[in-house]
């Protein structure tokens, strides 16, 4: 995979979760105990093999930046390649910010064209997976093709309406893609993970922006369907779509089961990230602790079940969380009670308050609350 | 290089006998400890937070393990360009080769590397001690007192004077006795093994010692008798915080349960004195449901579904349903079976408990240290006291 660059778009879902999202991208949402959306696909592409990663970004990309830093916990600070931070050009003749995937492609064309691989992987950050991509890979080049599309097939009782859904022939050829429509049964949802051989795509690009197209999926992939020989390549393992309040917290809880944690966090790789050399968890006298995920730093003296701890979190005596995420340096004092709950970084929940959402509408506790 | 104030030269040699089948592969530095640490995290922690840049690890018995975990020092943020962390081995020289043959010997056999930097002060440390020390506050009130030499200090209880080098000390805090490892002492206050000397002095003190063929070439048993004979200015520095010397298996797990009391002397968490080591790329670890611990550290990685009391368990530890782990150190990537139950128990690294195991007895005071990368068989019975080795296998 030495001859596949990667490029991360996080053009993606920006603002699909409001309260999580308005003081930082999608990318650097913190997820799964002490993890940031981007560090999955990272180390995906790292555990495949490939060393040269850009990251075109959108706006707010101050916290990106501070995690992401020089790359070095992904084995991504190189001498040559490494991690690329490629930040949006302003644009003289639109206002309104990006207009689209396509924009922010071309805006970076020449690290692109100039980068040594001749493959590239694009995807974004928005679906968490242990995913290994040599095996697409050698798909996409035993297949010949010039797009290879990621894709996962779904339940049929799922909602996908809002999804790219793609309709394959029985060798895996796209014959047609779009929204969910009456007109096809076909269950598989396009995982925005592309893999592209580069001068094709730089054609594209160009050739997009010259008819005035934006939208990558709309003016690249689908006007192309005919011309392109486009696969679909079928992953199975576990991939969590985080695209609303409601995924997120589903998908964090998933990780209670032990054979999802396993999956997600040993499966194909290891999952690095940015370490903040916090001591092991302590459990004093009375703590209990059934079903739960806990990430280094926190003391715990009260009561936790089926709940996700991020690192620093402190649980004092009598207090009680249930079903809920603590993001990093959460303090819940003593006799507080929380109840389907998602609290961003440094809240506090004071000594014996009660805080109860909906398990399908967890209540969201914005960053640095006091309660 | 740029010039340096004050460096620091850790003693990390030891084999450290007395930590048993812990030592026989690792120098003891390196035995892990606290749940993610290496002992000597804390020394070089301690390096870090007091702002000394420049740090030599004089490294000798089974260096391999020690010298992959400093690497290059970035987990300590010792990776400078002026400076950073220097692995000292010994070496062959033209006289032939020679291993160090005491603590002084180790420091003059690297008189070239400090004379590459050329400080004005060097602190001399160990690295299996474990404490959290502003070293910056000794090197001020050494500067203070126009010491020569500053020795740290703690109070011990007196029955444990016979172990240290005591002094005696004058009311300015100017040391007036030392002796070391005394039959009887006329005061607790032990050297903790952790020196401040004027370069100068200490160079041409090394040099001499060198020649003295009737000299151990030991700073506790030469250099600091010698500097005091000589009537040089040696001061004591009070140290008041938490300090334990992890020699021996019972002074190891002691210290590793002291980190369990509910306000434990030596804080973990504080913000602003991290304990920094090398982290293992590990997710958080996920307790069962019908797991239970309390009075314990948990490190990342493991999944914990039987039963933990007042244990310190490392990363990637897994225990099975039914399991009773008590009063133990569970070491990293260790998997325990189905109903195994430990009991003051020390087990090594990757070692393999199978189900239905019983090591040491719930009403015993003995310490059974496994040793790493062993299986201890199904329904095997380990009394209290026993070390087990590869030589040694049960089964």
């Amino acid at each position: 995979m030495q001859n596949v660059m990667g490029i991360i778009n996080l053009n993606l879902g920006q603002d699909l979760l409001k309260e999580l999202t308005m003081g930082r991208p999608l990318a650097a949402l913190p997820f799964g105990g002490r993890y940031r959306l981007i560090d999955f696909i990272l180390s995906n592409m790292v555990n495949s093999g490939m060393q040269n990663v850009g990251i075109l970004v959108q706006d707010k990309y101050r916290a990106l930046m501070d995690h992401l830093r020089s790359g070095k916990e992904w084995d991504l600070a190189r001498k040559r390649d490494g991690l690329f931070i490629l930040p949006p050009s302003p644009n003289p003749c639109s206002s309104g910010g990006c207009r689209g995937s396509v924009e922010n492609f071309y805006n970076n064309l020449d690290y692109i064209e100039s980068s040594r691989q001749e493959y590239m992987l694009i995807a974004g950050s928005h679906i968490v997976c242990n995913l290994n991509y040599r095996k697409a890979f050698k798909f996409h080049k035993d297949m010949n093709a010039d797009i290879t599309i990621l894709y996962k097939e779904y339940d049929a009782d799922d909602e996908l309406s809002q999804y790219t859904i793609l309709d394959c022939q029985p060798d895996g050829r796209i014959s047609d893609m779009g929204s969910q429509s009456s007109r096809t049964a076909s269950r598989k949802v396009s995982m925005e993970m592309y893999l592209i051989e580069k001068g094709l795509l730089v054609e594209l690009i160009k050739d997009c922006q010259a008819r005035g197209g934006w939208d990558f999926v709309k003016d690249v992939l689908i006007k192309n369907i005919d011309k392109l020989k486009m696969f679909g390549y079928p992953y199975k393992g576990y991939a969590a779509r985080i695209d609303s309040i409601k995924n997120y917290y589903r998908h964090n809880m998933d990780l209670l089961r032990p054979e999802k944690w396993e999956e997600l966090f040993f499966k194909s790789g290891l999952v690095y990230t940015k370490v903040k050399d916090e001591a092991p968890v302590k459990y004093k006298e009375n703590a209990r602790a059934f079903n739960t995920m806990i990430a280094n730093g926190c003391i715990i003296e009260g009561r936790v079940e089926n709940s996700i701890l991020f690192r620093g979190v402190k649980v004092h005596k009598g207090a009680y969380i249930k079903d809920s995420i603590l993001m990093q340096k959460c303090e819940i004092a003593e006799n507080a009670i929380i109840e389907n709950v998602i609290c961003d970084k440094n809240v506090c929940i004071t000594q014996g308050k009660w805080l109860k959402g909906e398990k399908n509408y967890p209540l969201v506790v914005a960053k640095g609350t006091i309660v | 290089m740029r010039k340096k104030e004050c460096i620091a030269m850790i003693l990390a040699g030891g084999q450290g006998s007395r930590l048993g089948s812990l030592t026989s592969k690792i120098a003891k530095p390196a035995v892990p400890f606290g749940g993610k640490y290496r002992i000597i995290d804390f020394p070089l922690s301690n390096c870090h937070n007091s702002g000394i840049d420049t740090v030599g690890v004089l490294t000798q018995y089974r260096p391999l393990a020690l010298h992959s975990y400093i690497g290059i020092g970035s987990p300590w943020d010792l990776d400078r360009r002026d400076g950073g962390v220097y692995v000292l081995p010994p070496y062959a020289q033209e006289g032939g080769a020679e291993w160090y043959k005491g603590t002084a010997d180790a420091i003059y056999q690297n008189l070239n590397f400090i004379d590459m930097i050329n400080p004005n002060y060097v602190l001399v440390l160990s690295g299996d001690h474990i404490y959290n020390m502003d070293y910056s506050l000794m090197l001020e009130r050494h500067k203070k007192q126009k010491a020569e030499a500053t020795i740290s200090v703690i109070e011990v209880p007196w029955h444990e004077t016979s172990r240290f080098g005591i002094m005696d000390t004058d009311e300015q805090g100017r040391i007036t006795e030392f002796i070391e490892k005394p039959k009887e002492a006329n005061s607790n206050l032990a050297s903790m093994g952790i020196y401040i000397f004027n370069w100068r002095l200490l160079r041409k003190c090394l040099e001499d010692d060198r020649k003295n063929a009737l000299s151990s070439h030991d700073f506790g048993k030469d250099i600091i008798p010698k500097l005091l004979m000589d009537g040089h200015r040696l001061f004591a520095y009070y140290f008041k915080g938490y300090w334990k010397d992890v020699g021996t298996v019972e002074s190891f797990w002691e210290a590793n349960m002291d980190l369990l009391a509910d306000e434990p002397e030596l804080d973990l968490y504080n913000p602003n004195w991290r304990v920094y080591s090398v982290n293992p790329t590990r997710p958080p670890h996920y307790i069962g449901a019908m797991a239970k611990i309390t009075r314990s550290l948990v490190s990342e990685g493991c999944s914990i579904l039987g039963e933990v009391e007042h244990s310190v368990i490392f990363p990637g530890v897994h225990i099975e349903e039914g399991a009773i782990i008590k009063d133990s150190i569970v070491m990293p990537y260790v998997t325990i079976g189905r109903d195994a139950q430990i009991y003051r128990g020390i087990i090594g690294r990757k070692s393999l408990i199978e189900e239905g195991a019983l090591i040491g007895s719930i009403n015993h005071e003995g310490i059974c240290v496994i040793e790493e990368n062993i299986i201890i068989p199904s329904d095997a019975q380990i009394l209290e006291n026993h070390m087990i080795s590869k030589q040694k296998q049960v089964g």
